[in-house]
């Protein structure tokens, strides 16, 4: 068995085995932890397509992610309050609700796309940024959705005619089952005809549109599908945390998932699930070493984080998954 | 009545946009020479301001106070450069992002140790405290101050860029680096003297941000997004597109929110008007983005 088939097996055994064990330590935290690493882990995964496969660095990617949770906390409050919206009835259904925050990301991501993807390079990472900006005070704005506060949600969508999603274990597995045929997905994406254009406009956008290819129309094909990932990762972080926010589109949130692709290693799909555990653990854990040290001290982590990004970036460009991975040679 | 409220919306745009300025013409100059996309950009602004009430505090006179600060941000930009950034120049955008991002953290964060969470509000000099009469309209002493000095301080970037050997060597390097490397020009030292020239005028603006708004953590990175905006209108690269970028986004926005909720009022009722509209004002600029964007993709004044 080759080092990478390994690592992912291992990976595999501990996302199935973590409840079991956290229930036999006790600590039903983890489990909360755990659903919301494989959250980000789609989201950073959805983003890696176009990063990592795609060349474009998008630095508003937690935009659709906000989107997406963003559908379920308008249907909730509607729901709740047993107000029609667009003349119907809001559902709870999870099996509506969840591809419906996707499609509406995706729709986001058609006019965004269309206009960012006629620049590249950093004005591409500004606009994406400014773009994400721009979602964020529009959701500022909402007023009736809670506006700066955002909206807490009194319980999770449900599958028709089952409670099963309230309990936390089932909505972990659930959430596990959708990454993993995300996973599944992509890996098939980026090996398609489909995916070896979008790389081959990484390496050399020129030389793929003089061999006929409609590259913009690729990217922005990617873009939205990408897009429609992460609402789809926003539909579940709403869920795991009952809670819908502006602050789910915040820049920083989007820095956040470049982070854990280049951290975990981009331009792999395994790479983004590393980085988003890596980066989730050590802010859990970090700050609590750091408070064993002197206590108050562990508030200010980022302090250290920010350094060590820069080192990272320096010296370890390949991410986690690369030296989990071994040598690509 | 009308006119006087017009008249000084348009004059605390144009005050925003000398502002915004000062902000781009760092980013735009430090992007064209050295291809370097630097976040951190927004934490010298944090910087200058934080320094310069923390001089106020010292010396008790704020354009000391002022002019320490901003002696000081630059030297912090050139230790920034010289100790994080220099490694970058060769490296990928994203890596630049990425690094930068973690320098913004850092100094995020360093603010918030040395200062703590809470927003410090700056007294503005006692001789710009008041008002001034402009023809009919009392207008906040400081804030004409501010518009004066940004007249004054793109002026003098001009000069220095027009006019001196130095600033011809910036134009040059901001058409073809390789070409002025070349011809034996120091381009280390060169790009070392405009990085700290844009901490220092980042400084500048946030130094004198600091009397006119709070000056917390976090200031940087909203004005920075904003100068993002800016450059991308004005076209990446070009000091002239940085200014017209800045003078429309000032205008737009301060316009816009001053407008814009009363625009929504016709239509809403008073409270959903001020949310909807104050979000509206919001995203203006971001649509003017998108416009732009849509017709020039380069920006309305391409660099090079």
């Amino acid at each position: 068995m080759t080092r990478p088939r390994f690592a992912l097996l291992v990976m595999l055994a501990v996302g199935l085995l973590l409840p079991v064990v956290a229930a036999w330590m006790g600590e039903p935290f983890y489990v909360r932890l755990g659903t919301r690493i494989l959250v980000f882990a789609l989201a950073a995964v959805s983003l890696d397509l176009i990063l990592g496969y795609g060349g474009m660095v998008s630095f508003g990617h937690a935009a659709f992610v906000g989107v997406g949770a963003y559908v379920v906390g308008v249907l909730f409050v509607h729901a709740s309050e047993y107000t029609p919206i667009l003349g119907l009835t809001a559902t709870q259904n999870a099996l509506i609700v969840w591809p419906l925050a996707a499609a509406v990301a995706a729709l986001a991501a058609v006019p965004i796309g269309l206009i960012s993807l006629r620049t590249t390079g950093v004005p591409f990472i500004m606009i994406t940024l400014a773009f994400a900006q721009m979602l964020f005070y529009l959701m500022t704005g909402l007023k009736a959705y809670g506006g700066d506060d955002g909206v807490a949600l009194w319980n999770r969508n449900e599958l028709p005619d089952s409670p099963a999603l309230a309990d936390n274990t089932v909505f972990y597995y659930v959430t596990l089952g959708i990454l993993v045929a995300v996973l599944v997905a992509a890996h098939r994406m980026v090996r398609s005809r489909f995916g070896r254009v979008l790389r081959g406009a990484k390496d050399n956008e020129r030389r793929m549109r003089a061999l006929g290819f409609p590259v913009t129309r690729y990217k922005l094909a990617a873009f939205v599908i990408a897009a429609a990932i992460a609402g789809l990762a926003g539909a579940l972080l709403a869920n795991a945390t009952l809670f819908v926010g502006p602050q789910y589109l915040h820049w920083s949130r989007s820095g956040d998932l470049i982070v854990m692709v280049v951290l975990g290693g981009m331009g792999t799909l395994a790479g983004p699930v590393v980085g988003a555990a890596a980066l989730l653990l050590l802010e859990e854990f970090v700050p609590e070493l750091m408070n064993l040290a002197k206590p108050g001290l562990g508030e200010h982590w980022k302090i250290v984080l920010g350094p060590v990004l820069l080192l990272l970036v320096l010296y370890a460009r390949r991410g986690l998954w690369g030296w989990i991975a071994g040598s690509r040679r | 009545m009308d006119t006087l409220l017009i008249a000084e919306q348009a004059l605390n745009g144009l005050q925003f946009g000398v502002m915004l300025f000062l902000m781009a013409a760092g980013l735009t100059l430090v992007f064209g020479i050295m291809d370097l996309i630097n976040l951190a950009h927004g934490s010298f602004y944090m910087v200058g301001a934080y320094l310069t009430a923390a001089f106020v505090g010292v010396f008790d006179h704020f354009l000391l106070a002022l002019l320490a600060a901003v002696a000081l941000t630059a030297l912090v930009g050139l230790a920034v450069e010289w100790t994080a950034l220099r490694s970058f120049y060769r490296r990928d955008h994203l890596d630049q992002v990425l690094a930068t991002f973690g320098l913004i953290l850092f100094f995020n964060e360093l603010a918030r140790i040395i200062w703590g969470p809470v927003p410090i509000f700056l007294n503005p000099p006692a001789a710009l405290a008041g008002t001034v009469n402009l023809f009919g309209l009392q207008y906040p002493a400081i804030r004409l101050a501010i518009l004066g000095v940004g007249v004054a301080v793109a002026l003098l970037l001009w000069l220095l860029i027009a006019r001196t050997r130095v600033g011809m060597l910036i134009r040059a390097g901001a058409t073809n680096r390789e070409m002025v490397m070349a011809l034996g020009v120091d381009v280390r030292l060169l790009f070392s003297l405009v990085f700290a020239l844009g901490a220092g005028l980042a400084g500048l603006a946030g130094a004198m941000a600091g009397p006119v708004l709070a000056v917390q953590v976090g200031m940087g990175e909203q004005i920075l997004i904003l100068t993002f905006v800016v450059i991308v209108i004005g076209g990446i690269g070009s000091v002239r597109g940085a200014l017209a970028g800045a003078l429309l986004v000032g205008m737009v926005d301060t316009l816009g929110r001053a407008t814009l909720p009363a625009l929504f009022r016709l239509f809403l009722d008073p409270a959903a008007a001020n949310g909807a509209g104050g979000a509206a004002a919001s995203m203006a600029i971001y649509v003017l983005m998108a416009l732009v964007l849509a017709i020039r993709p380069r920006g309305l004044f391409p660099a090079g």
